[in-house]
């Protein structure tokens, strides 16, 4: 375990000391900056207008991390073979896949946290106080972390056998139909052919349901987050990400380096 | 004990959209290496010998046939506790520098801090590099990275090393200390595996030796056993040579070159005392005799023929 | 060879010239443009549907969006065409995006209703819209209060008006007042009185401040009327008295009527017209009395 600490802190490292990182970190809090401008114009929505804007900022802007830095995870490695130093050590191959997981989602963690403390700073400008309303804004946020996660997850997995333009486009690709989960799930309803309607509905289970993370409306507007919502969302990820990462260390196992 | 016992390993890589066809980098090697011996493994590029080293660290896996190092299969961790290995062109993390990274691999093995430190500390000074131990590793020149990672390959002061190409790019005094570094592993025990296409290191380092060519083996056992290294005549250089010691050289000598007033002449062993006497007696002055041997490259020209440069698509 | 040193001041005012006349032309295209850029382009999708589909989740970034898009064409319009065209739509869309966007449908009701200048005077949009909010946010009584309100003045219906009251009292948050008010509408109409008071209730009940402005002038307007009507009769008494009609209000002062000259809730003077009608002073920036006229 050791070793997987020592790859993640390291994965960690690399990307703190990219400079992409810190570009993508101003921009979202700017932008949290510009909501509170934005609440100027269209007067008594200052609130929803902040967290709308800022909780959607920190979900795309935390995305495009996970895939900037998700994509070249493995790729960077076996393409550059510093990989080749790293595996004559007595490192399995699996704790390669895992550590590199565990240092973006550190990374990924560490962002969020900026960027919430940005958030909460300009929400507490514009309400002057925090009251219980904004408690299901935590819930919401871990949401995000959540579904951050889970890119982290999926653009590694490409990153063991595609290259980084191809694995940004799957990634992505998977991020959008995963966010039309729902509509995914009516469209196999209104088909007629038993077949394809089961045909769609595997698709949709297969899909990852980005969409099951997403409360930032209703967040916005001070609805608790039941219960049993928090539990699902947490293990569907779990066991989603989990599906992910064991094909990712399965497909990196196999692999004949270059 | 054989330190690395090699049986019957084949690679084949699949060619072709369909990845039908498949082609042979390693044809059913068999060779082993003892404790305690510094082996080469010779031959010209894309023979498959990056290919054998990469098939003993599991760096990629073998079509056929099996390896065993310290009697364990391959893909023992164990195994690999004992084991340095130095890439060829070896390139690392651009953003870390030479102590982290070295440091870094230090955890990889488990090493507490203090035994880190330790060890990254000596061998910073054995490579001599503790004056850039701190700047990050983008900015090292081809021989400053060539001794980060003969450190990284000793962090754990293995048993058994493997080197591939260590001399590569290095100028001639990098080529020196590498080679002390590897003489002083030999004095200590280690067991030493080096891959290269230059005969010069083989020749003064190596104790046995295994000639490699298109993935079969053609020659195993010490350097003398393999190579015809049989003196074919001497290069003689003669300086202040008149025309009309020219004109007496030329009978005597099987090739001459002329530069100014320099002769470089190929003579015969039979020849060699008589064009010595023949310069002394027309005024020349005998510069120097060197004994000829078949180079490497000749050695593959004849033994492989035509084929010396194997079609570079091969190596992939 | 020049260094790049010396090149670098003739660069730099270069790109600086350049810049300047790139402000230049954007202006002379924004000026071209600005006949095709049609307001109509806010609407590229009109079906809220549609949006909240695209919207991949993040409907209420996109209601914030639509939203602030509704309030700049009402302030457009208020600046310009006052066409008010596209107020319905926009609002109908931010709604269906995100239907707990209160404040929409309220805005929705006060200013669809609106009679022009101020607004497109179409209480039926605003009917409809309310009718969405209530459907959407069952719980939400205030919205029975809107729409009494916009029957009782969009379409002079006293009738739904006063069985929005009712329906509204029924809540049991509802602030007692509905059920007086169901009840007074019902029986006596519309009145001053009435108006008066659905107004203070409305400014009461939000914190927005456009809508506040709004209740306010019309309660301006309401105070106007009074006046008017007072003053009215002042000069309908001087009339009879005197057996003809009062030039100005001097007339009024000197015969002991009125302390000085009247001045409307804004400091602007009133007058009185030759056929012997009050009238707001033409300056005065009133406009929702129903009974002062500038000529």
């Amino acid at each position: 375990m050791q070793r997987v600490g020592a790859i993640a802190l390291n994965t960690f490292r690399e990307a703190v000391r990219d400079r992409v990182l810190y570009n993508l970190i101003v921009f979202a809090l700017l932008l949290m900056g510009t909501a509170i401008l934005f609440g100027q114009i269209s007067i008594g929505v200052q609130k929803l207008i902040l967290v709308n804007l800022g909780l959607t900022a920190m979900t795309f802007f935390g995305l495009a991390i996970a895939i900037f830095i998700g994509i070249g995870l493995v790729y960077k490695e076996m393409d550059k073979r510093t990989l080749y130093a790293l595996l004559s050590k007595p490192v399995r191959r699996y704790e390669f896949i895992l550590g590199k997981f565990c240092g973006l989602a550190l990374t990924l963690l560490v962002n969020i946290l900026l960027m919430s403390v940005g958030f909460f700073l300009a929400l507490y400008y514009v309400k002057r106080g925090f009251d219980a309303a904004d408690l299901p804004l935590f819930s919401a946020i871990y949401f995000i972390f959540l579904q951050l996660l889970l890119a982290t997850a999926l653009a590694l997995l490409f990153s063991c056998f595609s290259s980084p333009v191809l694995s940004a486009a799957f990634t992505l690709g998977l991020f959008i139909t995963g966010s039309f989960a729902a509509d995914l799930r009516e469209l196999s309803e209104a088909l007629e052919a038993p077949w394809l309607e089961g045909l769609m509905q595997a698709v949709y289970y297969a899909v990852p349901n980005f969409s099951n993370f997403n409360v930032i409306t209703s967040a916005a507007h001070g609805r608790a987050v039941p219960g049993a919502l928090l539990w699902g969302n947490t293990a569907y990820g779990a066991l989603y990400i989990g599906i992910v990462l064991l094909a990712s260390m399965l497909i990196f196992h196999n692999r004949n380096l270059k | 004990m054989a330190i690395v016992e090699i049986t019957e390993l084949t690679k084949d890589y699949l060619r072709g959209f369909w990845r039908k066809r498949p082609h042979r980098v390693l044809d059913h090697l068999n060779l082993s290496i003892e404790e305690g011996e510094i082996f080469g493994l010779l031959g010209p590029n894309g023979a498959g010998k990056t290919t054998t080293l990469k098939l003993l660290l599991r760096l990629i896996y073998p079509t056929a046939g099996t390896a065993r190092l310290f009697g364990r299969p391959l893909g023992d961790i164990d195994a690999h506790r004992r084991l340095g290995y130095l890439p060829e062109a070896p390139y690392f993390y651009d953003y870390l520098t030479a102590r982290e990274f070295l440091d870094y691999c230090g955890q990889l093995f488990g090493y507490d801090k203090v035994e880190r430190r330790r060890r990254v500390g000596d061998l910073l000074e054995r490579v001599g590099l503790v004056e850039a131990a701190d700047v990050a590793l983008r900015h090292y020149s081809r021989g400053m990275l060539q001794r980060v990672a003969i450190a990284q390959a000793l962090i754990n002061d293995p048993d058994l090393v493997f080197l591939d190409e260590p001399m590569l790019g290095l100028d001639p005094v990098g080529r020196r200390e590498v080679r002390n570094i590897i003489l002083d592993l030999k004095a200590r025990g280690k067991t030493l595996c080096f891959s290269t296409h230059i005969l010069a290191d083989v020749e003064s380092l190596c104790d046995r030796v295994a000639i490699l060519n298109r993935g079969k083996l053609h020659g195993l056992g010490t350097l003398d056993e393999i190579l015809p290294l049989k003196a074919q005549g001497s290069e003689v250089l003669v300086g202040e040579a008149s025309p009309a010691l020219l004109e007496a050289l030329r009978p005597l000598a099987d090739t001459v070159h002329t530069a100014g007033d320099k002769l470089n002449l190929l003579v015969a062993d039979a020849k060699l005392y008589p064009v010595i006497d023949c310069v002394r007696q027309n005024g020349g002055r005998l510069l120097a005799v060197n004994p000829v041997r078949v180079s490497l490259e000749d050695y593959f020209f004849q033994e492989f023929g035509t084929e010396k440069v194997p079609d570079l698509l091969d190596k992939e | 060879m020049i260094t790049a040193r010396r090149w670098l001041p003739p660069a730099l005012l270069l790109a600086l010239l350049a810049g300047v006349l790139l402000v230049r032309v954007q202006q002379r295209l924004d000026a071209t443009l600005g006949d095709y850029r049609a307001e109509e382009q806010l609407l590229y999708l009109s079906s809220g549907e549609w949006v909240k589909r695209l919207s991949l989740g993040y409907d209420g970034l996109m209601a914030c969006i639509y939203w602030t898009r509704a309030v700049q064409h009402f302030g457009r319009q208020r600046l310009g065409e006052k066409e008010y065209k596209l107020l319905y739509p926009l609002l109908d869309i931010t709604t269906t995006l995100d239907p707990q966007l209160i404040l929409a449908y309220r805005f929705g009701a006060i200013f669809l209703t609106e009679k022009p200048p101020g607004g497109p005077g179409r209480p039926d949009q605003a009917v409809t819209l309310l009718e969405k909010g209530i459907r959407l946010n069952p719980d939400y009584w205030r919205f029975w209060y809107d729409l009494g309100f916009v029957y009782y003045r969009g379409l002079q219906d006293y009738q739904h008006a006063a069985a929005a009251f009712y329906k509204g009292a029924e809540h049991p948050a509802a602030a007692p007042w509905m059920r007086i008010m169901a009840a007074k509408v019902e029986a006596e109409g519309g009145t001053r009185e009435h108006a008066r008071f659905l107004w203070t209730e409305l400014y009461n009940s939000t914190d927005d401040p456009i809508m506040r402005q709004s209740a306010l002038s019309h309660l301006i307007g309401l105070r106007v009327d009074d006046e008017i009507e007072f003053l009215q009769g002042l000069v309908g008494r001087y009339a009879k008295e005197t057996g003809k009609l009062p030039r100005s209000f001097a007339d009024l002062a000197a015969a002991g009527m009125i302390p000085g000259q009247p001045l409307d809730p804004l400091g602007n003077p009133y007058r009185i017209a030759p056929d012997g009608r009050v009238l707001l002073d033409p300056q005065s920036p009133i406009i929702t009395s129903t009974l002062g006229r500038r000529e």
